[in-house]
Parts: C-alpha cells; sequence; structure tokens
C-alpha cells in the first residue's frame, strides 16, 4: 500500500541525512533489510494509533532539536558500584573513558568494529527480534535505527558475568544525533545485569535486542537523566526461552521528550518477563512515554509491567501497555498496572492499556488510576511533626515504591530511592 | 495547658456545624476523658485540635501553654506539642517506619531549634520504647503501618507518641478494634507517659479504655459541647444507664 504523501515526506526528510555505513560488512543484509521496513512504514505521525499521545515531529526532523547539555553529576548514578564502564559521548564509544570490557568476564564487542569480523551469532541476531517486533505494531524508529546505526555493543554471556555492564552515555554536543545499536545474547543458563545512564544526546534512538535463550537471566537498570532539553526513542525488543528471566526498570527524570518502547516475547514455557518504570517529571516541557508490549507465546508464564509517574507543573506522561495472550499460552499470569500521581490540576496522564487474550485458561489483570496525594495521609505525616514539602517527597516515594521494588538488587535499589529523594529536594513546590 | 474557649467549627463543604462552642481546659500532669454518643464531634475536636484540613473554626480558640495553635499549621502544633493517636493510622506503603519516626523527631527537634537525633541514639532509644510496647524491629522495619494489625498498628501509634515527647496528648478512640490483652499493652504506654509536665486527652466510646487508663476528669460530649463534667465515676455512670439519661438532665 502506497504512503500517505505527507508520511513519505516525513521519510524522505528524515532519510536525507543518513547514510548506510559504507562497510556494513555482515550487517549489510539486516540494514538493507530494516530500510525497506523503514521505507514501507513510513516515519510516524500524530494519526497512527500508537502516537496519538506523543507527538513524534521531533524525532523525525531532519535535524535535532538543540539541547544544552549540563554539567556532569559529580558523582554519576551506579558510581559506587563494582561494574564494567563502557562511555559513549554523542553516541560515540570512547575507549579512553571506558573500562576493559574483557573485566567483564564475557564477550564484549563494538558494533563499529565487528562489522568486518565474523560473528555468526550476532549476525543471526541483529535486526532480527527488531523485525519480529514490527507485528502487529509498526515501530519505524527502531527500524531507522537498526538500519542506519552508528556503534553500539554485541554482547554475549555464556555464564554468570563477573560484573554488571554499564553502558554510559555522555551527552556534550548540543546538537548530537545519536543512533546506538546494542545486541545481546544470553546463552542458556548465564547471567546478566545491564546499568545504563546518561542523557546521550541532544537526539537519541536505541535499539536493545536482547535473546535469552533457557534458563538464561537478563537484568537491566536503566536511568534517563538528566538534560531537560534531551529527547531520546529507546526500545528493548526481548525474547525469551524456556524458564528465561527478563527483569527492566527504567528511572526517568527530566528529558523534553522521551519514548521508551519495550518489546516482550515469552516464547518458551515457565518464562518471567518484568518491565517497571518510575518517571518524575516537572513542567510543560516534560513528555515521558512508555509504550509496552508483551506477547505471551508459551506455557505457564509470568508477565508483570508495573508504571509509575508522578507529573508536577503541566508536565504529560503516557502508558500505553497491552498484554498478548497466543492461542496455547495456558496458564498465563499476567499483571500491568500503570498509575500517575498528578501533584497539580496541570499536568496530565494519557493511558492506553489494552488486553488481548486467546487462550481459555489464564490469568490476567490490569488497572490504571490517575489521582492527587492523599490527603489523609499527608495529614497523618504533617500530624507527627513531617513539614509539608518533606510529606509531600515521602507520599511521592511511597507512590513510586511498587516500581521501584522490582529492581533486585538491593543496592541498586537504594541508590534510585536516593536519587529521586535529591530530584525531589530539588524540585519542591 | 490545653485551653480550649468557646470553641465552634464547620465542616468546611456542608457548612454543617459541628462543634458548637466547646469550653474546656486540661492542666499540666491531668488525663481528662472526653466520653459521648457518635456523631457528638469527638473526632471532630481532636482533628481541629491537631489541624487537619477541611473545618472552619468560625469561633473562639485552643491554646498550648497560652499560644494560640489554631492558626499553626499540623506540623507546627506537632513541634508545639500537639500530639493525635489517630482512630485509624494511615498505611504508608513504602516508607520505613524507622525512616519515618526518626524524619519526625528531627523536623520537631529542628523546628524548635534543637540539635538533631543522631543515628545511634535514635536507634538506641527507638529499640528500647519498642520492646517496652512490644513492638519487634521486624515492625520497625516494615513500611509504616503496612501489613500491621488493629493492635499493631495503636501500638505503632504509642510508640510515636513515647519518641515525639509531646505536651499534650490526644487519644482518638484507640481502644477501637482492640481485645483486652492488646488494650491493656496501649494502656500500659500510655500511662507509662504520664508525668507532671503532660497533659492527655482521651476520647473515647466505651468506659472500658478507663479502666485501664484511669482519668483525673471526664466530660460528657454531645451535640458538639460539654454537657457534664465530673470524675472517673462519670464513666461509670455512663457504662451502667448510657448516655439518655445525661443528655435529658441537660436539655
Amino acid at each position: 500500500m502506497a504512503l500517505p504523501q505527507a508520511k513519505l515526506t516525513a521519510t524522505e526528510v528524515r532519510l536525507a541525512g543518513l547514510s548506510l555505513p559504507s562497510a556494513p560488512g555482515w550487517t549489510r543484509l539486516a540494514r538493507e533489510g530494516a530500510l525497506a521496513r523503514v521505507q514501507a512504514m513510513g516515519m510516524p505521525g500524530r494519526r497512527d494509533e500508537y502516537w496519538r499521545f506523543t507527538d513524534p515531529a521531533d524525532f523525525v526532523s531532519a535535524e535535532p532539536v538543540p539541547a544544552t547539555h549540563h554539567a556532569r553529576q559529580k558523582i554519576p548514578v551506579f558510581d559506587g558500584m563494582d561494574r564494567v564502564r563502557l562511555v559513549f559521548v554523542d553516541g560515540v564509544f570512547d575507549a579512553a573513558a571506558s573500562d576493559d570490557p574483557a573485566l567483564a568476564g564475557i564477550e564484549i564487542t563494538r558494533l563499529a568494529e565487528a562489522q568486518g569480523q565474523d560473528i555468526h551469532w550476532a549476525a543471526d541476531l541483529y535486526g532480527t527480534l527488531e523485525a519480529r517486533g514490527q507485528e502487529p505494531v509498526d515501530r519505524p524508529l527502531a527500524a531507522l535505527n537498526t538500519a542506519f546505526a552508528t556503534d553500539g555493543f554485541l554482547i554475549r554471556a555464556t555464564g554468570r558475568a563477573e560484573k554488571p555492564v554499564n553502558l554510559i552515555y555522555r551527552h556534550e554536543s548540543d546538537s548530537s544525533d545519536a543512533i546506538l545499536h546494542h545486541v545481546i545474547k544470553i546463552e542458556p543458563g548465564a547471567d546478566l545485569t545491564v546499568l545504563e545512564n546518561g542523557p546521550a544526546a541532544a537526539r537519541f534512538n536505541k535499539v536493545m535486542e536482547v535473546e535469552i535463550a533457557d534458563g538464561g537471566a537478563f537484568h537491566h537498570v536503566r536511568v534517563q537523566g538528566r538534560d531537560h532539553d534531551r529527547r531520546a526513542a529507546t526500545h528493548i525488543f526481548a525474547r525469551l526461552g524456556r524458564e528465561a528471566t527478563f527483569k527492566s526498570f527504567t528511572m526517568t527524570a527530566n528529558g523534553a521528550l522521551t519514548r521508551n518502547e519495550c518489546v516482550i516475547e515469552l516464547a518458551g514455557d515457565d518464562g518471567v518477563a518484568h518491565v517497571a518504570g518510575a518517571c518524575v517529571g516537572d513542567g510543560a516541557d516534560f513528555h515521558h512515554d512508555d509504550t509496552v508490549f508483551v506477547t505471551h507465546d508459551a506455557e505457564r508464564c509470568e508477565s508483570r509491567q508495573v508504571f509509575k509517574k508522578v507529573l508536577k507543573n503541566g508536565a504529560t506522561g503516557v502508558f500505553q501497555g497491552k498484554i498478548l495472550v497466543q492461542p496455547g499460552a495456558q496458564k498465563t499470569d499476567g499483571y500491568q498496572i500503570s498509575q500517575s500521581l498528578l501533584l497539580d490540576g496541570d499536568s496530565q496522564f494519557l493511558v492506553k492499556p489494552e488486553l488481548e487474550i486467546y487462550a481459555d485458561d489464564v490469568a490476567c489483570s490490569h488497572g490504571s488510576t490517575s489521582g492527587a496525594i492523599d490527603e489523609t495521609a499527608l495529614f497523618y505525616l504533617r500530624s507527627r511533626g513531617v513539614p509539608r514539602a518533606e510529606a509531600v517527597d515521602m507520599m511521592v516515594l511511597s507512590f513510586i515504591a511498587e516500581a521501584v521494588e522490582e529492581i533486585e538488587s538491593e543496592e541498586i535499589r537504594g541508590e534510585i530511592v536516593e536519587r529521586l529523594v535529591q530530584w525531589l529536594a530539588r524540585h519542591r513546590g | 495547658m490545653l485551653e480550649i474557649k468557646n470553641l465552634r467549627a464547620s465542616l468546611e463543604e456542608e457548612g454543617k456545624e459541628i462543634l458548637k462552642g466547646l469550653t474546656l481546659t486540661v492542666e499540666a500532669g491531668k488525663v481528662h476523658a472526653i466520653m459521648g454518643p457518635n456523631g457528638s464531634g469527638k473526632s471532630t475536636l481532636s482533628y481541629v485540635l491537631a489541624g487537619r484540613g477541611g473545618y472552619e473554626v468560625t469561633d473562639g480558640s485552643a491554646t498550648l501553654l497560652g499560644e494560640d495553635i489554631l492558626g499553626m499549621e499540623p506540623e507546627e502544633r506537632a513541634a508545639a506539642g500537639v500530639f493525635l493517636a489517630f482512630q485509624y493510622p494511615v498505611e504508608i506503603p513504602g516508607v520505613g517506619n524507622m525512616t519515618f519516626l526518626r524524619t519526625a523527631v528531627n523536623a520537631q527537634r529542628k523546628a524548635r531549634g534543637e540539635e538533631e537525633m543522631d543515628a545511634a541514639t535514635f536507634l538506641k532509644v527507638v529499640r528500647e520504647k519498642a520492646k517496652e510496647l512490644n513492638i519487634d524491629a521486624e515492625m520497625l522495619k516494615r513500611p509504616v503501618n503496612m501489613g500491621f494489625s488493629g493492635g499493631e498498628k495503636k501500638r505503632n501509634e504509642i510508640l510515636q507518641m513515647a519518641m515525639l515527647e509531646p505536651r499534650v496528648c490526644i487519644l482518638d478512640e484507640t481502644d477501637s478494634g482492640l481485645d483486652v490483652d492488646a488494650m491493656k499493652l496501649v494502656a500500659d504506654g500510655v500511662n507509662a507517659m504520664r508525668s507532671p509536665d503532660r497533659g492527655f486527652l482521651v476520647i473515647t466510646h466505651y468506659q472500658r479504655l478507663l479502666d485501664h487508663i484511669v482519668p483525673d476528669v471526664v466530660h460528657i460530649m454531645v451535640d458538639g459541647r460539654i454537657i457534664k463534667t465530673g470524675g472517673p465515676e462519670l464513666a461509670l455512670e455512663v457504662e451502667k444507664n448510657g448516655y439518655a439519661d445525661l443528655i435529658g438532665e441537660a436539655a
């Protein structure tokens, strides 16, 4: 079907400034395939079903909207942890600022350097989960990423990683436009934790494809900061084998525009997938969108989506979450909760929860609420002497707790809470 | 110590008057009990004194040690020495009981210009007081009132009271939902805090709590006013004859 003229034009505009790498090596086929998908789907527009709540204009413009970068935090998040740091500056890997990837005890290869090598597992995976994730909902920004990604990592764990891998995205240029693509393979029984943090670029397009084989476990904690003008469209595509585990948590503060998509396919029996997020937004220039699609295609799998948004002074939060239970996916246990705490009358939370179930022996539940601070609880705290502003902060932390508790590591959980406390203290009133 | 004069208060939204000229003085070192039938305004009195929103004071005054409290924010009243033990203590998921207690203790100290209590001292004091109330370490670690039984919640209120050391303690239906053993534990906690420089206002529907927390003065409250004041024997009279006779007598 031919694209409408507006979409065609938008797509041409976006593609005009991009070119496939000159030596794509084994990624050539995947990239060409992805480009064909982009051309067939066109760039997202406001009329698309899954872009009604979020205007994609800044993702599809020829040039990024400039974003002032802030001085780096004195003590970056995860700083106290023993981890392997891999640093990108405006979307370009900076080896000098990074640790030796070998310290993680797993295979880590830079995409930009690996294209000339023969890496079978990566060749099988690069762009594959992204392509699968295009059904039944188009995700053209992800296809664009597969086609034009300039950097990223290929990570393969065959056992338990010795340390977490921390992908750090520094932002230094006000006009940077970064496209990163990571491919992660967790072999049977292997276990890896990936941490991500940093504002990355003025405009950031990131895809992470994660294949988790039988009995493998993947833990992901991400902190999206910090620069107010930054814009980011990210995708995680995960496919889980039998008894595999996927757990992802994202904390977002600030950012003019964030769209985090997570597409999960439970392909083996007894898999467990949890995806959670908490965001705090202050001001009309904050727009945060979580779009999640979980497909149950095997028996006895468990999925949980837990998303909490705290919005004030005109901030906007979006949640679009779907649980699709395929025929035969019996004994599915699906859960989804999305809630917002609106700290004033100017902020808004736009929600689209969906369940689509084709098996008859499943337990799926979803809920969504939007509300103000509980005055009774606030009075209770204040009646004990806690000043109003601190009491409101406590109520915010209380509201977010269910999402934060999805983080398994107590150390990381504590760190996330600490960052939240600091953010809240800076954004009182 | 706590002086309430001709206090009138209405529900803000409906404009309905609940307190209709209530006068009452709680002296330092004394325990005053307020008894009354349902709907007489007992809980409203406790909320108006503690500063809960939704009520409008239309007349009268309330002072603590000569200082007007009605113009203060709830946290300022707390720092000045007002404590309200809630009839229904609120559950706050995600906020640790200890964190909450320590924040409250230090916020009050800060407001009064006192030095904050350091972590080690706080821990020591809270453990001692918790032990007396039969509150175990696990309960202290849990989020505020989450998964607590009715009795545990009330004991937790008394623990907060013990840590905050208020000048005047208002106990709103602290006996509701408690079995005899739990009530005794709570009463022991309250009795341990009786001191010459602290006053108590014990609001209760039934006389039974007053067997354990023996009051110096008993007031009968009906329709937003005190209609009769007497000694502990007044509570026994209510227990025996109900409120009807007293209401008839006052009319």
